[in-house]
């Protein structure tokens, strides 16, 4: 980042091809929605980039990166959810764009079991809508810990939280995702 | 270690990221606490399912467009570039600093010099505000009649 501040643009390159998938990634769990999640990973990007002549290395930079994307999912998933409440029940329901998204990955080559194929599919919606539910700030501290690795003073300080809050957010976090899991967890113990 | 406390250092178990002392403390309350012993296995099983969640890669066109929005910024300039579309202007604004500072501090120094010892002072100022007789006194007589009579003098 202080090349970068320096006005070194290869080095911006190497900041957008390292953070860009994470980055894309934490806000596609976050929001839920792939194009919402790309703009809202584009604008991260663009004010990371304003504010390069201002950056002083006070923090770790995935900090102050994970710090601006937060901010922005939350802000986001709040705007949607508003929005969501005025949209009249008689709109046509819509599949869930996740769903295509990850097909992306060639399953059915690798599951020739056509039935098998479909269990797993199902067990990955499972997972994904327990983690949906969770509220969003018990989810970001999740994704956060689970998905960046961050350490626990990072993320407090991404979610502007103490430490020890930190623990109660994931501790409820992992409570609730045990009890939605439940059946899943019972096989994944058994195993 | 109570099973209160167990919340605060449960995720850190899982993770393996206790320091030495506290993971022991903490194995040595699971030895004891089923239910507990319970609880950290099936966060340990909830870890391995959130690992099935596949990640996505982000769209072709995500780095062209973050580029294309770069690009749109408009650039930055600190206050001296102001300046820089004419040098010429910005030594003759130079210099006129320059030549005004010169001046004041010449015509600083040629004030008239006053000696304090120059300077009337009224002395017992108080004690005459403060004389009854003088409060009998006519007006005083304006300026111009002083100097007429100081001329006569």
């Amino acid at each position: 980042m202080l090349d970068v501040k320096a006005g070194d643009e290869q080095s911006f390159a190497l900041l957008l091809h390292r953070y860009r998938s994470p980055l894309v990634n934490f806000l596609y769990r976050m929001v839920r929605n792939r194009e919402q999640a790309e703009d809202l990973a584009q604008e991260v990007f663009l004010r990371v980039y304003r504010a390069r002549e201002d950056y002083i290395p006070s923090a770790k930079f995935t900090t102050w990166l994970f710090r601006i994307a937060t901010n922005l999912a939350l802000n986001s998933v709040r705007d949607n959810r508003y929005q969501r409440m005025e949209i009249s029940l008689d709109a046509p329901v819509t599949t869930d764009a996740e769903d295509g998204d990850e097909k992306t990955m060639d399953v059915a080559e690798k599951h020739p079991n056509i039935e098998q194929h479909l269990i797993e599919e199902a067990r990955r919606r499972m997972i994904r809508q327990a983690i949906e539910k969770l509220p969003e700030k018990q989810r970001a501290a999740v994704l956060l810990h689970k998905y960046q690795e961050l350490d626990y003073e990072e993320i407090s300080k991404i979610l502007e939280c103490s430490e020890s809050a930190l623990k109660s957010l994931l501790f409820r976090a992992y409570e609730t995702l045990r009890v939605e899991l439940a059946p899943l967890v019972a096989q994944q113990a058994r195993q | 270690m109570s099973c209160g406390r167990m919340e605060k250092k449960i995720m850190g178990y899982v993770d393996g990221r206790l320091k030495e002392g506290e993971r022991l403390e903490m194995e040595k309350h699971l030895s004891t606490c089923a239910v507990c012993q319970l609880r950290v296995n099936e966060f340990r099983a909830v870890n391995l399912l959130l690992d099935e969640v596949p990640m996505i890669e982000p769209s072709a066109a995500f780095d062209v467009r973050v580029w294309a929005r770069v690009a749109a910024e408009p650039a930055k300039q600190s206050w001296w570039a102001w300046f820089a579309p004419s040098p010429r202007v910005a030594f003759a604004a130079s210099m006129l600093v320059l030549a005004m500072a010169w001046i004041g501090s010449q015509s600083g120094s040629n004030l008239p010099q006053i000696d304090q010892a120059d300077i009337p002072v009224l002395e017992n100022y108080d004690v005459i505000s403060s004389f009854e007789p003088l409060t009998e006194l006519p007006q005083p007589v304006q300026a111009e009649d002083t100097t007429q009579q100081n001329q006569e003098m």
